[in-house]
């Protein structure tokens, strides 16, 4: 059983379960609320890792395969943990009519990295996103929590460079 | 909460809203939203309060106004001037000289007898541009909630399912299955317990209208959804929506509160015996998701795969019960049919295709945005009139509709009507409404791997011809668009094609294969060119299409 709020740390000494515990309560403990319980799980630490998924499944009395399977079939969970900015880059098509592909490029060529991956140094991630849903100012992209629209191959990475010049100021 | 407190609270709110000299609204939805609307809404504010206009002057925040490339954008309402590409600086010049002085800024103004406006016919998007989308008194205001009174007081449940069905609505999210028929059937179903289901899981790259209606006017889709649940039986709603609309989410949430504080949600609504509830269930990122049998796994918290129907839903559904499912369009119809009578809807469209649909105009056209238009208009209107033609004098090629389950439309059946059956026949589908256009710069055969690789990415992995089929589609394609191709490959996507398409579990696979074959139906010079083309060769657009995702 998971302890109750009196409690005022949490066993595993990391508090952050608690707020877990809240959730999984508020949803009386019914394993269909899988997928809401994983959500939250990732909005409190960030990502999924395989402790957590542990937790969750104890706390659902839920086989881990059961867990670990929705982890893993939903692409809104990430298994690994994301770096400090995320430039989610809209992959749908109106950006790709547009010319995202040349932005991906761009931008993948200046991080070094791929979509899909983060950089070594933990700043940044790039993330693929089926569609945003805001075509009408394509090509778009999210940066940390602000769309950008209209964007072009130099303004994306201009962007970017901003970032790594101001470490850790626009962090969401 | 009983009729005549509801028409009460109408009353009171639009005396209210008449105390003011003018109302300004401002498209506080997420198109806007990307390109600094909330600056504009602090911008007006502040310059209404520095000006001490406050006892005049009304802001409400809206749903999308449709012009989506030139937000953001602003509305005087008494006279219905439209500003777009309005700033913090056009704001306060908005405040001072149009509202203080009545002279119009010209340099921001949107010509409103622009075919864009004029072309369209607002049903689903009526109060888009004009209520508050975050204040449920607006929406009563307009007339919201009368249509589920008039159900539940005046017709029996029978009634409400065969005016549904003389109105000819079918569904908006693709397919066109009839509504009244649907809920005829789950109306008729055994089961204690039933579900209606919203469908808000928009995975289709390129299409907006469901957001834009969640966003705009939400409680347009929980009015829909309580009459359906009125009419079907059905005590306890869902509306699945994506996790990628962090903002619908939120108005949601907001709208599903404030009815359940009037009583409009919950027990005994309209002091009738009818109680219904609405939760929201949060999608995590599956395309397969829209798929009805695989929406139901992951409401019940599984993976999202299909199953084979039947059964259907209608039948044997969310853990087992009758589920009645549509999707936002079709409940947003819903309102408005009760309200004003399904022989006012059915005159609008063509007979077979009633009603209008929201399209997402996007691509290279310069008018981007959301429109509705009557059903059965012909594409042309759309392209030409409405979207305004494309930018920078470059020729048009296609248009796509229905995303990766859909086809491309060659720019010489433009003629052809947008209606359900008229899709068909060349290929493609209605299906929920993203209409993107491409011109001359874009290669098909690009195209058609873009889409492909959608698909292999989504396939859920279940039945094998859609896993390993994709897959061997994709890779054909890649074969083929290197130049590496021979026109044995050619045929042999061809059968791979049909094959998919034939065998496949869900509408996923029985659809990825449209666009490849779509495109090789009407731009089959385009394989051939590079079938067996020298090295080094560059097909058409391919500059700016090149490399691939992830």
């Amino acid at each position: 059983m998971p302890p109750t709020d009196k409690q005022k740390n949490h066993l595993s000494g990391d508090n952050r379960f608690k707020l877990l515990d809240r959730a999984i309560t508020k949803h009386q403990f019914r394993g269909d609320a899988l997928i809401e319980v994983l959500h939250a799980a990732q909005g409190i630490f960030g990502f999924l890792d395989n402790d957590l998924l542990i937790y969750v499944a104890r706390g659902l009395k839920l086989p881990l395969s059961r867990v670990y399977g929705v982890a893993t079939f939903y692409h809104f969970f990430t298994l690994k943990p994301k770096g400090k900015h995320t430039f989610v880059l809209c992959t749908g098509t109106a950006c790709y009519v547009k010319g995202a592909s040349a932005i991906q490029t761009a931008v993948e060529h200046h991080c070094g990295v791929r979509f899909g991956e983060t950089t070594p140094d933990q700043e940044i991630s790039l993330v693929p996103a089926r569609c945003v849903g805001s075509c009408g100012r394509a090509p778009v992209a999210v940066l940390d929590n602000d769309v950008a629209g209209k964007l072009t191959p130099e303004t994306a990475v201009m962007k970017i460079g901003e970032w790594q010049k101001a470490p850790g100021e626009a962090a969401a | 909460m009983t009729v005549e407190e509801l028409r009460e609270l109408a009353d009171r709110e639009i005396a209210r809203q008449q105390q003011y000299r003018h109302r300004i609204t401002y498209c506080s939805a997420a198109g806007c939203a990307s390109c600094g609307a909330a600056a504009v809404h602090e911008a007006l504010a502040r310059a209404v309060k520095s000006r001490n206009m406050e006892n005049q002057v009304e802001l409400a925040g809206t749903g999308c106004m449709g012009l989506c490339g030139e937000g953001p954008l602003v509305r005087i309402v008494g006279d219905g001037t439209l500003y777009q590409r309005v700033d913090a600086a056009v704001a306060e010049k908005i405040i001072d000289e149009h509202i203080a002085q009545g002279r119009k800024v010209e340099e921001n103004l949107v010509d409103t007898s622009d075919p864009f406006f004029a072309s369209q016919v607002k049903v689903v998007l009526e109060n888009c541009g004009t209520t508050d989308s975050e204040k449920i008194e607006d929406y009563i205001a307009a007339g919201g909630y009368e249509a589920l009174a008039k159900s539940v007081t005046e017709m029996q449940p029978a009634e409400v399912v065969e005016e549904v069905r003389r109105s000819g609505l079918r569904g908006r999210g693709g397919a066109g299955y009839p509504t009244g028929l649907k809920w005829g059937i789950v109306r008729k179903a055994q089961g204690e317990q039933k579900y209606v289901v919203c469908n808000a899981d928009e995975g289709d790259p390129g299409a907006f209208m469901d957001r834009s209606v969640l966003e705009g006017d939400p409680h347009r889709v929980l009015e829909g959804m309580a009459i359906a649940g009125y009419a079907a039986g059905a005590s306890q709603g869902f509306v699945y929506v994506r996790a990628e609309y962090p903002l619908a989410i939120d108005r949601l949430r907001l709208a599903i509160k404030q009815a359940e504080r009037l009583g409009l949600l919950g027990n005994r609504i309209f002091d009738s015996h009818f109680n219904f509830r609405i939760d929201l269930r949060i999608g995590a990122g599956a395309f397969v998701c829209g798929e009805e049998t695989a929406l139901i796994r992951s409401i019940e918290g599984k993976r999202g795969r299909p199953r084979p129907r039947p059964p259907y839903p209608s039948e044997k559904g969310l853990w087992g019960a009758p589920t009645l499912i549509n999707n936002v369009e079709t409940f947003a119809n819903i309102a408005p049919i009760i309200r004003k009578g399904s022989a006012w809807f059915a005159n609008i469209g063509t007979p077979k295709s009633t009603g209008t649909k929201v399209f997402a105009l996007a691509g290279k056209i310069r008018n981007t945005g959301l429109i509705e238009v009557p059903m059965g208009i012909p594409l042309r209107t759309i392209i030409f009139d409405i979207g305004g033609g494309t930018p920078e004098g470059t020729t048009f090629k296609a248009a796509q509709t229905g995303g990766p389950s859909g086809g491309c439309i060659p720019a010489d059946s433009f003629d052809l009507p947008a209606d359900y059956e008229s899709l068909a026949t060349v290929g493609s589908i209605m299906g929920s409404g993203g209409l993107i256009v491409m011109d001359s710069t874009s290669n098909m055969v690009d195209v058609a791997k873009y889409f492909m690789e959608f698909c292999v990415d989504e396939s859920c992995g279940k039945c094998v011809p859609c896993r390993v089929g994709t897959v061997q589609i994709h890779g054909l394609l890649e074969k083929i668009s290197q130049g590496r191709g021979t026109t044995d490959d050619i045929a042999l996507l061809e059968e791979l094609c049909e094959m998919v398409k034939e065998t496949s579990l869900c509408g996923l696979g029985q659809s990825a294969p449209n666009p490849v074959l779509s495109t090789l139906r009407f731009f089959r010079q385009e394989y051939t060119e590079l079938v067996g083309a020298p090295e080094g060769y560059v097909p058409a657009g391919a500059a700016d299409t090149s490399s691939s995702t992830q």
